[in-house]
Formats: structure tokens, C-alpha cells, sequence
């Protein structure tokens, strides 16, 4: 296949999956890009020491690093909506950092 | 001083591992002689912490060859490649090239590739966040400029290829997978792991797509990521394939020329 006709079906293509993207997007998008955000929340003061989450990026290790149980600056990611009734010996889950 | 340190701490990492060593000398209980009985017990929960480590790393490997002979695999992996890292969320990285040349697991020839899939989603879920591009900012490039198109991709994108349905034996036996009988011999299966949000994803790759993910991943342009692509499969469809993409969340921002990037929004 010659450079011009690839990229010619290559425009063509690219056109294609935007048209089909777009189309369903203001339904897709919100879902694809909640997916995650929306079925999970960072829930502060309820990981037991040791079992908190983290995702901050390579290299760091704060995964399962919290000392204290319930730690108020430490989060569990929980389903959405589940956070705030739940009830530690410390106090109901928070939705923003704590202090402990 | 400093060498006699190093020796012994050599010879005491050396038994720890192999338990026909000699307890290192030294090492005495309360009635001032040689214990070797406690040093036993401290042999044991190294081994048995590291086995730990990579039955949570490999789930659905364990489901597969059932806890038991999965401990002695892990055990035997344990002892030949210990973590070079104190951080065990990041152990495992040379277990499927063990598994694979691991005499009593040769026969699950599929097996390797599943936990090819399993690291690639450790991987993914200790990367570093980014934002997806969103579709419609795929809609501002100009239409002249596509065949040059480069795109960055997420640095939590993971590409595993393999000649099994290693995807879907993987599937089936994660958390609330159902197993049931599968070809072992039918088609292969490439997946692409990627964590736009919270939650590690794992997709299967259409025909000729993990040419196409690496080509661009490698920082060719779309149109030569697409011709390399159908050199591997002629009929390389590289709409599905771009949508798939787009919606996976696999790529973070694009450029025309090498190395230049726009629309790229790095997270904090």
C-alpha cells in the first residue's frame, strides 16, 4: 500500500471512530470517565492500620503503611456513598482528610 | 570490620534461604549455646512471608493450581529469586519466566501468560496517575494533520500477548470469575492493562492491536503504527481499534513531530 492511500484510509479511519465516539459521548464519557471516580471514593479515618490504600505513583510506599488504626489522614477507597455512614471506634468515615 | 560484616550478613542471608546450610555461628539461645531451633523458626517466616507476598500479587494463578501446589511453586521461586526490593508489592517480576520453565507446571503451558497478565496489572495499579484524553479532544486536530498524529500513552498502559486464551482463563478465575471448561488450543488472546481511575482494566486487544499499541507506544506515528499493524494482520480494522483505545483511557495527550506533546495534562 502506497504512503498516500495509508494515510488516507488512516484520516479516514480516525474520522470514523471520532464520529462514532462522539456520538455517544455526553452518555459514554460521563460513564467512561466516572467508571472508577464514581464507584469508588476516597474514604479517610476508616483503614485499619496497615490496609490503607494508595495509588500516589511509582516509588512510593504508602500502600499499607498506615501505624494506627482509623488513621484520620489515611484512605480505604470504598464504594460510592458507602463512606460516611461508616462507623469506626473513631468516629463516622470522612470524605476529606481528618485529623486523628 | 567492615568485610566481617558483610560476610556474615552474606552467610546469614545465604541459610536463610537454603536450608541445608549450617545455622551461621553465633546465633545462641538463652542457655549460651547454639540455637538452631530459633533460627529454624525465623528461616520459616521469611520463606513464608515471601510465599504470602506472591499469593497476593497472583490470585488467580493460585485459584488455578490450587493453594497447595501453588505455596510449593511459590516457595521454590522464593528461594531461587528473592525480592531484590524491601517493597513486596513490587515482588514477582521473573515469576512467570520461573513458572515457565518450572518442571512440575510445564504442562499448564498457559500458565505463564496468565501471570504475565497479573504482574501487568500490579504494574498498573502502583503507576503513576494521569487524565485520559476525552473524545472531543480528539476532535480539535486537524484533519490534514491525523496521518502524523503521535499519541502519549497512559504510564499505567500494560500490553500482555499470548498464543492461549490467557484472558480468559485469567477472567475466570479472579475474585467472582466462573470457571468453566476452555479450548486451551483455541485462538490466542492479547490484552492491553491500563488504570485510567482507581481500578486496573483489562481489555482484550482486537487482531493486530498489540503491533499497533507498542508501534505507538514506541512513539511512531499513526500511520506507521497502522501499516506495522497490518503487516502482522492484513485486515488490522484500526477504527475498533482506536476506539477501544480512546475509551480504555489509554492515551494521555498527543503531538505531531517526536518528542512535541499537546493536551497533555499530567496529574498531581
Amino acid at each position: 500500500m502506497s504512503n498516500e492511500t495509508l494515510s488516507i484510509l488512516v484520516a479516514g479511519a480516525f474520522a470514523a471512530t471520532l464520529g462514532s465516539l462522539l456520538a455517544t459521548t455526553t452518555t459514554n464519557s460521563a460513564i467512561a470517565q466516572g467508571t472508577e471516580a464514581s464507584r469508588l471514593e476516597k474514604c479517610y479515618g476508616v483503614a485499619l492500620k496497615g490496609q490503607n490504600d494508595c495509588y500516589a505513583g511509582a516509588g512510593t510506599t504508602c500502600a499499607g503503611t498506615s501505624t494506627v488504626d482509623y488513621e484520620g489522614n489515611s484512605y480505604k477507597l470504598v464504594p460510592k456513598g458507602t463512606c460516611t455512614t461508616m462507623v469506626t471506634p473513631k468516629g463516622h468515615g470522612s470524605l476529606t482528610p481528618k485529623n486523628s | 570490620m567492615q568485610q566481617l560484616a558483610t560476610d556474615r550478613q552474606r552467610e546469614f542471608a545465604a541459610a536463610l534461604l537454603d536450608a541445608t546450610l549450617a545455622t551461621p555461628p553465633g546465633l545462641i539461645g538463652p542457655d549460651g549455646e547454639l540455637s538452631s531451633k530459633r533460627f529454624s523458626v525465623y528461616r520459616n517466616n521469611v520463606v513464608l512471608g515471601l510465599i504470602e507476598a506472591l499469593r497476593a500479587n497472583f490470585p488467580a494463578t493460585c485459584r488455578i493450581v490450587g493453594d497447595e501446589f501453588f505455596r510449593a511453586m511459590a516457595r521454590a521461586y522464593a528461594v531461587s529469586e528473592p525480592p531484590t526490593s524491601p517493597m513486596l508489592f513490587d515482588y514477582g517480576a521473573g515469576f512467570a519466566d520461573f513458572v515457565a520453565v518450572f518442571d512440575p507446571a510445564v504442562s499448564l503451558s498457559y500458565l505463564p501468560d496468565v501471570i504475565r497478565i497479573e504482574r501487568a496489572w500490579v504494574e498498573a495499579y502502583h503507576a503513576r496517575d494521569a487524565v485520559a484524553l476525552e473524545p472531543v479532544a480528539l476532535a480539535a486536530i486537524p484533519n490534514d494533520r491525523v496521518a502524523e498524529l503521535r499519541f502519549s500513552l497512559h504510564p499505567s498502559l500494560r500490553v500482555v500477548r499470548s498464543l492461549f486464551p490467557a484472558v480468559t482463563i485469567w477472567r475466570m478465575n479472579i475474585t467472582d470469575g466462573v470457571p468453566r471448561s476452555v479450548d486451551v488450543d483455541s485462538d490466542g488472546e492479547d490484552a492491553v492493562v491500563v488504570r485510567p481511575g482507581a481500578e486496573v482494566e483489562v481489555r482484550l486487544i482486537p487482531p493486530g492491536g498489540a503491533e499497533f499499541i507498542t508501534a505507538l507506544a514506541s512513539g511512531q506515528s499513526l500511520t506507521e503504527a497502522t501499516r506495522r499493524a497490518m503487516t502482522e494482520f492484513a485486515l488490522f480494522d484500526l477504527s475498533t481499534n482506536l476506539a477501544m483505545l480512546v475509551q480504555a483511557g489509554a492515551f494521555i495527550g498527543y503531538g505531531f513531530a517526536q518528542g512535541e506533546s499537546y493536551g497533555k495534562t499530567e496529574a498531581r
